[in-house]
């Protein structure tokens, strides 16, 4: 029943926003305890006109904003930025070292192989929701290992590397 | 070293002594200078001190020196719980190297130090090193212990603002990943950023 419901989640965005040619395919967080932050990633794809993502927002989080991490000699920064830019024909992916969503004041704990939901607003387009799994902490999706054609359960995540990572004490955090 | 006084008298029997004390001095600065590009570029230079003597707080509170740490490699990262970004991939890269270590990983002790010890209390580091799985031991301290075992391995942090509140900054800091001997003696950087595989692979040559 909630794989259907995923699903039904994953489609929905999908179909709404045909027109607008935006598509949100591979978005994925971590698992973090409740109050903390974390980073949630996502590829954009548009096949309509210029656009700009201005905005993210989660049920799950009290605030998001678009960050950039960003090394300057040696130095890891943080940014928090405007706007993203999502040119026509492109596809811009939101990825670990680079761009991320930074989701902060988490309402409850992210369960390494639950999930999540993400608004992300564009200037054109409007806003798309998509459904954010979350993977173990600092995990980072595989690449062409999206979610189309695989469930959301723990047992697609037995196939990533390191998923057999022992210890996730995040399963014990409270306040679900 | 000499004292900076003797080199302060005019005399000019003394012109010479403070000329060559000042080429000196730049020489001085000229190899550190070399040293800290050998660093940057993953060379092992002998002799450069990294590490030294610190007392922080474990996930329980507990105080852990340096001395406690002895015996063992010792794998340190500097950086914060509120990175949602490049902090746990690479503690993650580090779990992962670990893992792949096998046996060996027994071998070393890996420390996450926070850089921003407002907001990481024990039990905050406690919680955020258990994603990570069992082997790495998060250490955090007041804000002078940490500027003190920040500055012995030479890691740069500032805080840098995003909003007014008190919680809305983010911190810059040196991304590093330190490997130290059995004894306490710095052996290794590593880079943070080379994935799992890798990192195990400089590890499982470093570790004999």
């Amino acid at each position: 029943m909630r794989r259907l419901l995923l699903a039904a989640l994953l489609i929905l965005p999908v179909a709404a926003h045909a027109q607008s040619g935006i598509a949100l395919t591979d978005a994925f967080t971590r698992a973090a305890a409740v109050g903390g932050v974390g980073g949630a990633f996502v590829t954009i794809a548009n096949t309509g006109a210029a656009d700009r993502l201005t905005g993210v927002a989660s049920p799950d989080a009290e605030k998001a904003e678009l960050h950039e991490s960003l090394v300057d000699n040696g130095i890891m920064k943080m940014r928090p930025v405007s706007g993203i830019d999502v040119p026509a024909g492109a596809a811009v992916k939101l990825a670990p070292g680079g761009y991320h969503i930074m989701l902060m004041g988490l309402k409850h704990a992210l369960v390494a192989g639950e999930a999540i939901q993400l608004t992300l607003t564009f200037a054109k387009a409007g806003p798309v929701t998509t459904t954010a799994r979350i993977l173990k902490a600092g995990a980072s999706m595989p690449a062409g290992h999206g979610m189309d054609g695989h469930g959301m359960g723990g047992h697609d995540m037995g196939q990533m590397p390191g998923m057999s990572m022992p210890g996730m004490p995040m399963h014990d955090a409270p306040a679900k | 070293m000499p004292k900076p006084t003797e080199h302060i008298s005019p005399k000019p029997e003394n012109g010479g002594k403070f000329v060559f004390g000042v080429l000196g001095l730049l020489f001085a600065v000229l190899i550190v200078g070399a040293g800290i590009t050998m660093w940057l570029g993953g060379a092992t230079p002998g002799g450069l001190s990294i590490g030294g003597p610190f007392s922080l707080a474990d996930g329980d509170g507990k105080r852990v020196t340096d001395r406690d740490l002895r015996g063992k490699f010792m794998l340190v990262y500097f950086g914060y719980t509120f990175c949602p970004d490049v902090c746990p991939t690479t503690l993650n890269q580090v779990a992962e190297a670990m893992d792949r270590l096998g046996p060996r990983a027994d071998r070393v002790q890996t420390v996450f130090i926070t850089i921003d010890p407002k907001r990481d209390t024990s039990p905050v580091m406690k919680q955020y090193v258990a994603s990570f799985g069992p082997r790495i031991m998060g250490l955090t301290g007041t804000e002078a212990e940490i500027a003190a075992v920040a500055k012995e391995f030479r890691v740069y942090y500032a805080p840098h603002r995003t909003g007014d509140g008190p919680n809305d900054y983010t911190m810059d800091h040196s991304s590093v990943l330190y490997l130290l001997g059995p004894d306490g003696t710095f052996i290794s950087p590593l880079r943070a950023d080379a994935g799992a595989e890798q990192l195990a692979a400089d590890l499982a040559k470093l570790l004999n």
